[in-house]
């Protein structure tokens, strides 16, 4: 069953095509990939998702469980239920790591010690630090998950959650997807990496702000290798994207 | 209990802090209402002679050569009635190598039209460390007027660092205005941090002049505005040394029709020395808000927090 259903949407912006009539539907408590070529239009479709500002102009439909989510804001899809990990987390100077975990505390997720302990980094030196710059790109990385792991929305959305980190927070990352997906939420990953891929268990490929294909890990990871969907498009990299 | 000793304790009482610190024998104080010394006690290596004066209170404090003063010593500055001036005059000396820290409360709960002027003079000898923390505690309406200045001496290998919040209640107006001169190796923190509402005023001047070898300087401005009112910093820095280095930093948030400027003025007159600034005005960071409204909080929550981290960090 879709826990969420695009059903034709488009995008434009300043008058350039971004998302081009895309029909998908995201099963249930799956984990799935999106890759691509960079700007396929991955990272876009999950800020369509989310409603975030500039991005709420679309046609077409949304559907969370079957309703409709066009007119609902950030915060009111956040409440029903759907949630962003950006590719490079925002910083909040003043705020501590504590701070910033509390905002994002629902009643059916983990606790923030324990979303600590599953991102690997120790509660009791990092809930007072800022959350802001003095932090590392990897750190902060591991925070975002923690924040959706305290929070336990349906629909995760990672935008290139293993971006920037090295292999030992990789391994963190990929504890807290299983946990995520373990307790229920339904993840959209994107990705450039094989690495995720081979965690999901279904994928779609993007290109021109279109879905081009779709299936099993073992069919989308051909674009990993080198075998390239047959693709209209002549500009996709089939190369260098794998890592 | 006696009236001044009442009075010691209302004051604390709005600024939402118990009178422990009142009963602690290793805690100075000096509570001051009006022009009224309610409270005093003092430790080794504090001299603090404070004069009533018609409109307020001198107060001349010095702390003794090489006497480390362990424990913040509490200033507090109120005046319950509605109306009225107080003026405080200090005159500062922290003898070589010495040290304190003193936590400076300004608290006006009734205000309905008050002013409260500082004019400080404040020598920090050789070696020795001054730390000053003066937090202010407002009527959410009312109309007050809050004019500190202080003239700053920060001599060979000492250190001065100031902050200034005002982050409840109205803020009125607001005029600081300090300068401060560096000598070798000395080391100065200004910070500054107010939250302005409704037709509030603020001015901040904030001066450090980095004279000796190896000085530096930091000035730090944090200000968020809504509604109507207005901010104005100017942060000056100029270094004349060697080796001075120096770094200005102004952030403000506006929302509503509130208005901002920054004016970071940075001048170097040695080859050797190196002063850097910043400013950034603008309304809420739209990453940060819209993260905080990815975790289901409202746009007015969302915004309540951002703020509230502005003002709050180092």
């Amino acid at each position: 069953m879709a826990i969420l259903k695009l059903e034709n949407v488009s995008l434009s912006l300043n008058n350039k095509p971004i998302l081009d009539s895309i029909s998908v539907d995201f099963w249930e408590g799956y984990i799935h990939a999106i890759v691509g070529p960079n700007g396929a239009g991955k990272s876009t479709l999950s800020y369509v998702i989310m409603g975030l500002n500039d991005y709420r102009t679309i046609s077409g439909t949304l559907y969370f469980k079957n309703k409709p989510i066009n007119e609902l804001s950030v915060y009111q899809r956040a409440r029903l239920g759907i949630s962003l990990a950006w590719q490079e987390p925002a910083r909040f100077e003043g705020l501590t790591v504590y701070q910033y975990l509390q905002a994002s505390k629902k009643d059916n997720g983990l606790s923030i010690e324990e979303a600590m302990d599953v991102i690997g980094l120790p509660a009791q030196e990092y809930l007072p630090r800022a959350c802001d710059k003095t932090l590392s790109g990897g750190e902060r990385k591991r925070i975002e998950l923690a924040s959706l792991l305290v929070m336990q929305p349906e629909v995760v959305l990672l935008d290139e959650p293993d971006s920037g980190i090295d292999v030992e927070a990789l391994e963190r990352i990929f504890d807290a997807m299983a946990i995520l997906k373990q307790r229920g939420s339904t993840i959209i990953t994107i990705t450039h990496s094989m690495a995720v891929l081979q965690k999901a268990e279904h994928a779609f490929l993007m290109c021109h702000g279109n879905i081009i294909d779709k299936g099993g890990i073992d069919k989308i990871s051909g674009y990993f290798e080198n075998k390239c969907i047959p693709c209209d498009h002549k500009n996709i990299p089939i190369s260098g994207e794998a890592r | 209990m006696d009236d001044r000793r009442a009075v010691a304790q209302t004051l604390y009482k709005t600024m939402g802090l118990t009178d422990a610190a009142l009963n602690d024998p290793d805690i100075a104080h000096l509570v001051i209402n009006s022009n009224m010394v309610v409270a005093s006690h003092l430790v080794e290596g504090l001299v603090v002679e404070p004069a009533e004066t018609q409109n307020g209170v001198r107060v001349t404090m010095r702390v003794l050569a090489g006497h480390i003063i362990q424990k913040p010593v509490h200033l507090c500055f109120g005046m319950l009635p509605e109306d009225g001036l107080q003026e405080i005059i200090m005159d500062v000396t922290i003898e070589e190598h010495a040290s304190v820290s003193i936590l400076a409360h300004c608290t006006f709960p009734n205000a309905k039209n008050i002013t409260h002027k500082m004019e400080a003079v404040i020598t920090i000898k050789e070696g020795a460390s001054y730390s000053y923390l003066e937090r202010h505690v407002h009527a959410a309406s009312g109309f007050i007027t809050v004019l500190p200045h202080a003239i700053v001496t920060v001599e060979k290998n000492a250190t001065f660092k100031t902050d200034f919040e005002l982050l409840r209640g109205k803020a009125g107006i607001i005029d600081i205005d300090y300068e401060t001169t560096c000598y070798e190796h000395s080391h100065l923190e200004m910070n500054a941090k107010v939250n302005g509402i409704q037709d509030d005023a603020i001015t901040i001047r904030e001066t450090g002049h980095l004279n000796g070898e190896g000085a530096v300087g930091v000035l730090t401005t944090r200000i968020a505005v809504r509604d109507t009112a207005q901010a104005t910093v100017y942060n000056t820095l100029t270094a004349h040394a060697a080796y001075a280095r120096g770094h200005v930093d102004c952030k403000e948030i506006i929302q509503d029709r509130a208005t901002a400027k920054a004016i970071p003025v940075v001048e170097v007159y040695h080859p050797k020395a190196h002063v850097t600034h910043e400013a950034a005005i603008g309304s809420v960071d739209d990453k940060q808000l819209q993260t905080l409204m990815a975790r289901g909080l409202s746009e007015d929550e969302a915004v309540d927090l951002i703020i509230q981290g502005l003002l709050s960090g180092s």
